[in-house]
């Protein structure tokens, strides 16, 4: 872990110089679904459970942030903390009532429940249905900095995105998170120690979720505009390829994963058109027989060999 | 009813799955300070009997009663934190941390902080010095920051002693302490029970009529789910229906540790 420290100074150097080598816009799409994948990853890798619905909270928080700036008109930074609160809330209730089945159940009742939230999006008045909520202003930050211009606008989703990734990062490695380990690792163990687990699995869910909606309404101030494939089943199977390809349970690895995958999709969609989704499911199988651990997942492995 | 010289009380206790009793009536009285050992033939019960007890199963019927109290509607966790901490046939440790991690993690739940996702892990480091005096006790200091995964299975049931004593409780379960070890891991498990004895009480399981024999204070028999026999080793080794109960494979066992 000694090597920890100076690879996230270097990350974050590179992050700060990035938009004056690449379109930021492509560069603040990437950090968002890293920060989701991110999310995600905390309760896949961290706590062992598979979720096939967290298109909602992406989804739900990027609907809310969207309405809150558009017709409440609230600042910026009010309206994404809005969506993410939101998401923690609907993943509050989505946890209750998951949470006590696991394995293949647990990823069914959380598909079930995301369904019926896309299903919500396409009727509810203020989602604009099939349109979605279009022609968001982003406004400023304070008052002071002008968020349209988008090299302004990157550095305020890199600021979020860093946030997110530390809270990420201390969740991990804090007393909960050493609880959220022996669970995973034994969970019947755990109990037998005096932990009710459940309440453990419920608070690490509606991190998750919160988290995922701060990466969805963040994605929503980019590109102005929230719709229905932010909430749709699609976007709930990205998240964990994202997060398998770059390396479950390895804190980078779903930041490379959503790289990989955010950027292939932004290069190929005007070459290849729909076989973008044989690609994805091609690099997905081979990475499934390949290897197993993701990109960063491998690395490490590689590393510990040596 | 509640007598203090009894830790714990079962009465009547049965469960029943479809169609099958494997616990038929159940009344067991643990006495304060006892190692006291449940031995039957495969398939009696034990192992159920213990899941009813730490409530890892519902009873069908019958009460368990900790201390006087009536724990029967207690949740696994709840038991866990009245004093009742139970292990398990198959070691049960967690296998990619520490092994001090292992027993941080038993000491983790009184600072209060198990919650806070906020604060720094270096927080748990005031543990570290107890873990080690645990790790101390069963002779695991040396591999205190190795990885649980890589240790010989005597020292991973060994921890899972430590962790389970890091609770302090004042009844330990043990389900088969000394399960698939050689003769010294056997003989080192057992003085290690014998020494954690003290202040506490102790149920086991246990298959090794050696152990069973060494140092058990009282001895409950159950044979198809119900009690056959109980009493101290000389007691039980010559009832008849326990040795008729015994017949075949571990008839020998006993009369060779006899």
């Amino acid at each position: 872990m000694k090597y920890a420290t100076p690879a996230y100074a270097v990350a974050f150097l590179l992050l700060l110089a990035a938009p004056f080598f690449v379109y930021p816009v492509l560069l603040m799409k990437v950090l968002c679904f890293a920060l989701f994948a991110c999310a995600f990853n905390l309760l896949l890798g961290y706590t062992g459970l598979l979720s096939f619905g967290h298109a909602a909270f992406f989804g739900a928080a990027a609907y809310v942030a969207g309405h809150a700036l558009k017709v409440w008109e609230l600042p910026a930074l009010a309206g994404i903390l809005l969506g993410a609160g939101a998401s923690a809330l609907l993943g509050w209730a989505f946890g209750s009532l998951a949470i006590r089945r696991q394995g293949i159940y647990f990823a069914m009742i959380t598909l079930a429940l995301a369904q019926m939230m896309y299903f919500f999006f396409l009727q509810a008045p203020f989602t604009g249905g099939e349109d979605g909520l279009q022609g968001v202003s982003r406004g400023s930050l304070f008052g002071l900095v002008d968020l349209e211009k988008d090299i302004n606008l990157y550095y305020f989703v890199l600021a979020i995105a860093v946030f997110g990734f530390w809270l990420i990062h201390r969740t991990i490695h804090s007393p909960f998170g050493q609880i959220l380990k022996a669970i995973r690792e034994n969970e019947p163990r755990a109990i037998s120690l005096g932990y009710d687990v459940a309440r453990y699995k419920l608070l690490a869910f509606v991190l998750s979720a919160g988290l995922a909606g701060l990466a969805g309404a963040t994605k929503m101030l980019v590109f102005q505009f929230a719709a229905l494939t932010d909430a749709h089943w699609h976007m709930s199977g990205e998240v964990v390829l994202m997060t398998i390809l770059g390396g479950m349970g390895t804190v980078f690895g779903p930041v490379v994963g959503s790289a990989v995958i955010v950027t292939l999709e932004t290069e190929l969609a005007d070459k290849v058109g729909s076989l973008v989704t044989v690609i994805m499911g091609a690099i997905f199988v081979i990475c499934v027989l390949l290897f197993r651990r993701g990109i960063v997942g491998e690395l490490l492995a590689l590393r510990k060999r040596t | 009813m509640a007598s203090p010289d009894y830790i714990l009380e079962t009465d009547g206790l049965v469960k029943e799955f479809k169609g099958f009793v494997a616990v038929n009536g159940v009344s067991l009285k643990v006495a304060r300070g006892h190692i006291h050992a449940l031995i039957g033939p495969n398939g009696a019960g034990k192992t159920t009997c213990f899941n009813l007890l730490t409530k890892f199963l519902e009873p069908t019927r019958g009460t368990i009663r900790f201390n006087g109290h009536d724990i029967t509607a207690d949740k696994p966790a709840q038991i866990a934190r009245r004093g009742v901490v139970r292990s398990f046939q198959i070691s049960a440790v967690f296998p990619h941390l520490t092994v001090l991690e292992n027993v941080r993690i038993a000491l983790q739940r009184q600072l209060g902080t198990s919650f806070h996702f906020w604060r720094s892990g270096r927080t748990l480091d005031v543990l570290n010095e107890r873990a080690r005096e645990l790790l101390a006790q069963v002779g695991l200091e040396a591999a205190a920051n190795a990885l649980t995964i890589e240790l010989p299975y005597g020292s991973k049931r060994a921890l899972e002693i430590a962790t389970t004593l890091a609770l302090e409780p004042e009844l330990m379960l043990l389900d088969e302490p000394t399960q698939g070890m050689g003769h010294e891991d056997v003989d080192r498990v057992m003085q290690l029970i014998k020494q954690v004895s003290a202040n506490r009480t102790i149920l086991m399981v246990e298959h090794n009529m050696k152990v069973v024999a060494g140092i058990s204070d009282r001895i409950t028999v159950l044979a198809r789910g119900a009690v056959l026999a109980e009493g101290d080793y000389e007691e039980v080794s010559a009832n008849p229906l326990v040795i008729e109960a015994y017949m075949g494979t571990e008839s020998a066992e006993l009369a060779g540790a006899h």
